[in-house]
This record gives C-alpha cells, sequence and structure tokens, in this order.
C-alpha cells in the first residue's frame, strides 16, 4: 500500500460535485480522497528528487539523468523511463510522445525502459500512486512528463551554448541535436550528457504551444509494434532465469474454501515433476516445464474443505440483492429538489451479472527468494502495491524486494491487484529455485477477482411534454473499493465509484435522486476493478432508461436526448455528430435491423455511440455497424486513440453479449475461453471513430469505448425486435422471434451448430 | 529422443511423447514468441505453421509433428507472406497488448498464401479462431487486406525514422 491507512482519511469531506468538476472515475478519485486526508502523497517531478540518485545509478549510471524519466548516454542513447507500465493502451507510445516533444528527439532515436517501483519518482499526480488505471496515465502526466522533457531539454542547450559561448535563445533543438543556427555549429546529445548532467535544475522552463508541436497530434507508430509484430516482445510468462523451474497451481475453487490434504504419489510417478507445495488455500507443482507441472496437477488427488460457501448460488447472490434493494438503508450521492406528486413514472429494474477479465496473459509471476533478498519478475499494474505484499511475507525490508515490471499482456484491472503476485512468493519462499509460476486459464477465471453484480431500480416521472421532471437511481451492489482503498470511502461511507455516470450524466434533469444501497459478497467472494468501472454499470442502466424514457413519451431517442442537452454544448454536438454520420433516420432500415444511441462522459472524455444490429427469428444478435463520436481533448496519437476506442467497444460489447460469471456450489461455473465467450474476428463490426478536434486537456480513453457500448447495444436490440434488455448479458431466447424460431437454435446448439442470421 | 526442425534448425529433444509442441518450443527450446492462452485450442494464441499450415500448438503432441517442418512467429518473416502480414501490421498499427499478435500474424500468414486475395468470409473462416480480448479485429481485417492488395485500407502510421 502506498498510502498509510489512516482513519482521519474516511473523514475528509469531498463534495460530488467536486468529484465531477475533476472528471475523474472511481479509481482516481480513490487516491485524490486519499492525497487530501494529510497522508503522504506521492507525485512525479519533472526535476530531480532525492531518490533519483539511486534510480539513475541502478539504471546504468548514464552522464544525463535530469529526472526519473530521462537518461542520455555519452554514445547519444536516449533511454526513455515509462513511469505507468504498457498492456496494451499504448501509453509506452504516449508518454514518450510528450517526453519528446519537448526533449527534441525523434520516437526512432529512442529506446524505452520499464520503471522501477518508486512512489517518490512515478506515482502519477492524478492518483498519488504508481499505479497504471482509472483511464488516468494521459490525464495524470501531460503536464509533468512534457515539463520534463523541457527541464533536459533547457539543460543540453545551457550546455551547447556555454560550450558556443552564444545565447541559449540563439539555438535550436531537432532529432536529438542542438545547432546554433546563426554558426551552423551542431552538437548531438551524447556529446552534451556530461556537460548537461553537471549544471543545476533550471527554475522555469518553457512549454510549447500546441500549435508548435512536431510530435502530439500525429499518427506516430507505436514504439512496441516492432517487437510485438515479431514475437520479440517479453511479457511476464516469457521471462526465463538461471535455474528456473516452472509451476502451476489450483486454489480452492469454492471462495473462502481450505486445502485440507493432497495424496501427491501420482504426481510425483510423472517424469518432470520436482516438488508439490501446499498453502492454507492452494497447491502448487513445480516441474522441469509448464507441462510437468500441468501433467502434476491433473494428477493430484487434493481435498479442500469447501467452508461456509459451499452452498452458495448466483440465485443466491441476486436474491440477497433484491432484499438489500428492498429493505436495506442507502447512502445518497446526490439529491437535488423533490419528487412531483404527479406525473406519468416509469420504473425498471436492471440486473448485471458478475463478469471476468480474461487477459489473454494467463497471470503468472517469477520469483526467487534467498535469505537476503526476493527479486520478482511480473507484468503489473501496481508494483509498489506487490513489493509492498512480498515485504510482508518474506519478512524482508522492501529496499530487500527487487521487481522487475513486464509487458502486459493484457489487464483490464486483474492486475490492479496483487493476490496471485503474493501467492507466487509464499510458494517461492518454500524452495531454493527461481519458480515461475503459470496460472491456467481456468485458474484465470475461476480465481478472478471479478466485476460485482448489480441490482438497480431506476425511475423517472415525465412531464406533460415527456422530459422526466424527476430522474432517481437505487444502485444496489457491492463495493470494490471498500476492499481495495478502504480510507478513501466518502465521510457517508459512499463509493464514489458505484455512482459514477449516474449521479452526474449529460442531460439537464432538474430533480434528482440517487443512492447506493450497500450489499457486500460474502466473505471469500472478492469483487474487483474491471475495465470501465463504475460507468461501465451506470450508464447502462441509465443509457437504456433514457431510450426506455424516450419510448415512453412517444418521441425518436435522438430527438429526446437532444431536448436534454441543449445546455450541453459538447455532448449535443457529439450526438448530432454520430447520428449524422450513420445517417440516422435517413432511410428505412430492414425488419428486425435497428440501432442504439448512447452518450456519455466517462473518464473526463465525451462520447457517442451508435450501433446497428440484426436480431434473427430464432434471437440471434449480429452486429452491422457501430459509429463512435469522440471528444477526448487534445489526441496525443490520433491512431492510439481509434485503436483504443476500437478495441474498448469491442471488449464492451463482448461483454454485454456473452460475459457473465455464474455460482454454483460456492463455485464459479465458467473455466476458459467455451464457456465464457469472447466476440471473435467473424462477429465484429466495421467501427468507424470520428474525434473531434480540441484543444482542451486531454481525456481518458482506456475504459471509454467499454463504458458506452453495453447501452447503444440494447437500445439497437430494442429497435430491432422490440424486447427491452434490462439484464446482461444477451439472453438470445428473449430476442427469438416466436418458440417455432427458439427450437431451431436450441436443437442447432444440440448439434454444435450455429444458427444463421 | 525426437527430433524437430523448427525455424530451419533441428532440435534433438528428451520430452515425453504427449507434450504438446507449443512446451516444447517455449520450456524446452526457449522460443517464447509463441503463447500460451487457454490449453485448450480455443484462442489461437498458440498458433505456428507445420509445413505452412496454421496448427494450435497446445493441443498438438509433440510425437504427431514428425518430419514436417515448424515455423513459429520468430521466422514467419522469412516468408513471402509472412514478410507482407508483418509489414501491414505495422503499416495501420495492429497490436495493442501484442499478446495474441503471434498467433494471430501465424494465422493470417497461412491465408495469404493459401489464399492470395482474401475476401472477407476468407478472413472470418480463417481469424475466427484467434481471440483477441484488446478487440483489434477491425484493424486485423484491414491489415490482411492491405498485405494482399498493397493499397491502403485505414489510416497509416507514421514510422519511426530510420525504420524499415
Amino acid at each position: 500500500m502506498m498510502h498509510k491507512t489512516s482513519l482521519a482519511a474516511s473523514q475528509t469531506p469531498i463534495d460530488i460535485d467536486r468529484r465531477n468538476a475533476l472528471k475523474l472515475t472511481g479509481l482516481s478519485i480513490a487516491f485524490l480522497w486519499g492525497a487530501t486526508s494529510g497522508t503522504a502523497h506521492a507525485a512525479m517531478n519533472a526535476r530531480r528528487q532525492s531518490s533519483d540518485a539511486a534510480a539513475a545509478a541502478a539504471d546504468g549510471n548514464p552522464p544525463f539523468a535530469p529526472n526519473a524519466f530521462i537518461r542520455i548516454d555519452s554514445n547519444g542513447a536516449v533511454r526513455l523511463v515509462m513511469p505507468t507500465v504498457e498492456m496494451g493502451q499504448g501509453i509506452y507510445t504516449g508518454i514518450s510522445m510528450m517526453l519528446a516533444e519537448e526533449l527534441g528527439v525523434d520516437l526512432g532515436q529512442i529506446k524505452v525502459e520499464h520503471s522501477p517501483p518508486n512512489e517518490q519518482l512515478y506515482a502519477n499526480p492524478y492518483i498519488g500512486g504508481q499505479i497504471t488505471g482509472g483511464s488516468t496515465s494521459t490525464r495524470g502526466q501531460y503536464q509533468v512528463l512534457r515539463e520534463a522533457g523541457a527541464v533536459a531539454r533547457t539543460l543540453l542547450v545551457t550546455a551547447a551554448a556555454e560550450r558556443w559561448h552564444v545565447d541559449p535563445s540563439t539555438c535550436t533543438v531537432a532529432h536529438g541535436v542542438v545547432s546554433h543556427p546563426g554558426s551552423g555549429r551542431k552538437l548531438p546529445f551524447g556529446a552534451l550528457a556530461k556537460p548537461a548532467g553537471a549544471l543545476p535544475m533550471p527554475a522555469k522552463v518553457t512549454l510549447k504551444e500546441p500549435k508548435d508541436f512536431a510530435i502530439i497530434g500525429k499518427p506516430l507508430r507505436r514504439v512496441d509494434s516492432l517487437d510485438k509484430t515479431r514475437g520479440a516482445t517479453q511479457y511476464g510468462i516469457d521471462v526465463r532465469v538461471p535455474g528456473m523451474k516452472v509451476a502451476t497451481v489450483k486454489a480452492c475453487p469454492t471462495f473462502g474454501g481450505r486445502l485440507v490434504g493432497v495424496d501427491e504419489r501420482r504426481t510425483r510417478a510423472i517424469p518432470g515433476v520436482i516438488d508439490v507445495l501446499r498453502l492454507e488455500n492452494a497447491v502448487a507443482v513445480v516441474g522441469e516445464h509448464f507441462w510437468a507441472a500441468k501433467q502434476g496437477m491433473d494428477a493430484l488427488e487434493i481435498l479442500w474443505d469447501p467452508g461456509e460457501n459451499a452452498g452458495l448460488t448466483t440465485a443466491g447472490l441476486r436474491g440477497a440483492l433484491a432484499d438489500a434493494l428492498r429493505n436495506d438503508k442507502s447512502i445518497v450521492a446526490r439529491e437535488e429538489g423533490k419528487r412531483p406528486a404527479d406525473g406519468k413514472v416509469i420504473e425498471a429494474l436492471y440486473q448485471l451479472p458478475m463478469m471476468a477479465h480474461a487477459p489473454m496473459e494467463p497471470l503468472n509471476t517469477t520469483v526467487a527468494v534467498t535469505a537476503d533478498k526476493c527479486e520478482i519478475w511480473v507484468g503489473t499494474q501496481v508494483p509498489t502495491r506487490c513489493v509492498a505484499g512480498a515485504a510482508k511475507i518474506t519478512g524482508l525490508p522492501p529496499e530487500k524486494i527487487v521487481l522487475h515490471n513486464q509487458y502486459i499482456g493484457g489487464g483490464f484491472g486483474r492486475r490492479l491487484e496483487s493476490d496471485s503476485v503474493e501467492q507466487a512468493v509464499r510458494f517461492a519462499k518454500q524452495v531454493k529455485y527461481p519458480v515461475k509460476i503459470i496460472w491456467t486459464r481456468e485458474e484465470d477465471i475461476r480465481q478472478d477477482i471479478v466485476r460485482p453484480m448489480y441490482h438497480d431500480h431506476i425511475s423517472a416521472v415525465l412531464g406533460t411534454d415527456g422530459r422526466p421532471v424527476w430522474f432517481g437511481d437505487r444502485i444496489t451492489g457491492g463495493t470494490v473499493l471498500g476492499r481495495w482503498l478502504p480510507m478513501a470511502m466518502g465521510k457517508n461511507g459512499l463509493d464514489g465509484d458505484l455512482v459514477e455516470c449516474a449521479a452526474k450524466t449529460p442531460y439537464d434533469l432538474p430533480n434528482v435522486k440517487v443512492e447506493w444501497i450497500r450489499h457486500d459478497m460474502p466473505d471469500g467472494l472478492l469483487v474487483g476493478w474491471w475495465r470501465g468501472v463504475g460507468p461501465t454499470h451506470n450508464l447502462f442502466v441509465v443509457e437504456s432508461f433514457m431510450d426506455e424514457l424516450a419510448h415512453s413519451a412517444g418521441k425518436d431517442p435522438l430527438e429526446y436526448r437532444r431536448a436534454l442537452l441543449q445546455k450541453n454544448p459538447r455532448a449535443l454536438a457529439l450526438l448530432d455528430l454520430a447520428a449524422e454520420k450513420i445517417g440516422w433516420n435517413k432511410a428505412a432500415l430492414a425488419p428486425r435491423v435497428g440501432r442504439g444511441i448512447a452518450l456519455g462522459e466517462p473518464f473526463g472524455s465525451h462520447v457517442c455511440l451508435i450501433v446497428e444490429v440484426e436480431v434473427s427469428a430464432q434471437g440471434e444478435v449480429r452486429l452491422r455497424r457501430a459509429v463512435v463520436a469522440l471528444d477526448c481533448g487534445i489526441a496525443i496519437n490520433p491512431s492510439s486513440v481509434e485503436a483504443q476506442i476500437q478495441g474498448g467497444v469491442i471488449f464492451g460489447l463482448s461483454a454485454a453479449l456473452y460475459s457473465g460469471i455464474t455460482v454454483k456450489k460456492g463455485a464459479i461455473e465458467q473455466s476458459n475461453f467455451h464457456d465464457y465467450r469472447s466476440l471473435r474476428i467473424n462477429e465484429t463490426p466495421q467501427i468507424e471513430v470520428y474525434c473531434v478536434q480540441s484543444s482542451q486537456p486531454p481525456g481518458g480513453l482506456g475504459e471509454v469505448g467499454t463504458a458506452i457500448a453495453a447501452p447503444a447495444l440494447g437500445n439497437a436490440i430494442f429497435a430491432a425486435c422490440g424486447v427491452r434488455l434490462r439484464t446482461l448479458p444477451v439472453e438470445t431466447r428473449l430476442l427469438a422471434q416466436s418458440a417455432e424460431a427458439l427450437k431451431q437454435v436450441v436443437e442447432n446448439q444440440a448439434e454444435g451448430r450455429r444458427t444463421p442470421v | 529422443m525426437i527430433v524437430l526442425r523448427v525455424n530451419g534448425d533441428e532440435h534433438s529433444v528428451d520430452v515425453p511423447a504427449d507434450m504438446p509442441l507449443l512446451w516444447v518450443l517455449r520450456d524446452v527450446i526457449g522460443l517464447t514468441g509463441t503463447k500460451f492462452g487457454c490449453g485448450i485450442a480455443q484462442c489461437g494464441a498458440c498458433t505456428v505453421h507445420l509445413d505452412g499450415q496454421a496448427v494450435r500448438s497446445c493441443v498438438l503432441p509433440v510425437s504427431a509433428v514428425g518430419e514436417k517442418a515448424i515455423t513459429t512467429i520468430e521466422a514467419v518473416g522469412n516468408s513471402a507472406s509472412g514478410q507482407k502480414i508483418q509489414k501491414a501490421w505495422l503499416d495501420v498499427d495492429v497490436v495493442q497488448c501484442g499478446y495474441c499478435q503471434s498467433g494471430q500474424i501465424m494465422s493470417a500468414a497461412a491465408l495469404l498464401t493459401r489464399v492470395p486475395n482474401p475476401s472477407d468470409a476468407d478472413i472470418d473462416a480463417a481469424m475466427s479462431g484467434n481471440i483477441c480480448r484488446c478487440g483489434t479485429y477491425v484493424r486485423i481485417r484491414a491489415a490482411i487486406k492491405q498485405a494482399a492488395t498493397g493499397k491502403a485500407e485505414i489510416l497509416q502510421t507514421i514510422a519511426p525514422e530510420g525504420a524499415a
């Protein structure tokens, strides 16, 4: 943990309006709350810090290391240290562009490095910790990293100007070379590294005006593309250290259950099996290679004590949520005005499932524990949390925990947890050799820290013109923040993430009451951050419901929203742009084809998605087209922006169509990609992204597409076949045109055929 | 001892006959570009070529390989199709986390060898066994077409100076 937990922290008042003004989501709010509590608030700095010398010394001791991000060697090599981690979102490219823009180098001249765990040097100022999450990397670092580049450039120019006895303002910088156009003299950065490294820090630096950007705003190729295209990138799972063995693990499938015992005789007989290791709730088999470990695990006879959750089912969990919604006291997140006594009341119950993350790279950690050192190789979104966990487990001081972060093969929030790393350290400290522990996909799904399930009652009172004169949302579910960073909960016990994008919407809603009924899952069933967090949940409910209101008022969903956006020109412009691009109401659509709109302002960006679907007579949904209008402020790299939106939308559509984790006998029922489905290329529509030119500060991106996907899909399905989906994932049987058509689906499934659309 | 021909080199490996080729490549030979994603041939991250045909190495017992030539992501660029696919992948910047991309590229290269100018239906048929959780499918489709035709299909990225 980067912050010391203090009781005072939870008493820090922060009102909802301030949070909305900051346009942050739950995860980032969490840290700001911690930050305002008076506890240490770490934040990176453009200039040299006290722990910089040691960090640079450990990084090859370059002659020029003016801050934690830039290293220039005498041979001219420019190395950039990445404060947040790359898990696909393109942040290594974005960070490189921000640094290089001001430093005066081309992306082809740089080499990127993972940062070591160090809160002082690498904490994102938005979240007060060295954490990659909450779509905050660009927003939090845009200012400080450009400044870091400018500090370095200023020093290099000063060194050159001193050498030439000229005014620094007469020098120019480009392509890693300082030039003096007046005299035609030039010096490359390498030649200036040593003298520049001896200069004092400049007090003030000037940043470029956006109109002068040479790098920011261009669709530059990702810095990690070449290696990833050649299979040369090292992910955590690819780490190989001398003497290393490979293990796989199985933890008790029942939430909170315990290991009673194992019979390892058959396992020991398998060639290549080296060890069988035990923890209180898990077992590991170590082998010469993964296959030996896997075979050994399959041969192991394990006796579990399932514990108190042995009877748990999805229906039971859902029922408890429904009870809580009916009977439990709520925490009010926002209340304005009063509910009128008269008017047409519209209300609905929305139910969202638990979901797994299923990143392509299964969880893995490589650990070497000796008497005085613990070395860890892992791709993690929370390196300092992993260090703290390992220190506690090994009893070693944190400085004896050496963590090497790695490229991440998909995070989606799963690698904001350190459970798999801590488990690996517990196993590794039992043996004398380094061990790489790889979770199977089955373990990855069954031991996921899942997105919570929700049970929301949403309602509105409509005036005679059909506009909502009152809007109410009673959100019921468990808290992620309450476990992950309890000190960040609001003074009244509110988890800000739970109400994000519900407490404040883009619309002009005069009277509002948004409340949260906290209902935590049973002990042992952990819930965690999942791409898009609060907004993914709330935007589905709110934007589906806006559609319901439009239909109830007899209005076109586009026109209904337009009327409520007259005070929000930024959102209105996006709505109109998306409508224009898809040709809303321009031509009649074929039978059982429909389009759905969703609009939202998640993660400091503004987005409108329109999805077009066809629903077959059998109820199968085919995605035909998707159009996104986006205003994310300054787009650092338009290619990355498009990729994040397309990918985010696909992730969200995938979840809405297929992803649901269910529980039986206290254990997750799904286990692999056959029963925890993902969208495949043949099911993916064209996704057009239209990005509004903006000079506003950058908004978040990584989760925006995901958060806006499900409501557009649900609204499109309604438009196509008249069925309002208030429960996810989509249930095909609800969409079938007739019993006969549905029978065909069932027969096809029985014979393993896909029903054609 | 089993003798494997991998990327033009012979490797003698002392492994169980039922060991999937994936783990022989990764844990014994040390070629880690081929990825583990599911272990049950559902995701395609482990795709390699056997005599140019795309196969899922996570379920292929090493004893079933026989004399066939194994090509992995590390060497697919030596073939004309592989080279075209890798170039198109860079030109439109397909990758995100990149973990599935070895498998995507192997499937795409095998497709392009078989069908030099693939239709959308050909692409769907050849690529639907490869899951990408980052959702790079739109660019994968464009990159395959671009590799086939040489024509820019979508937004092209600007290559770093001095890069290929």
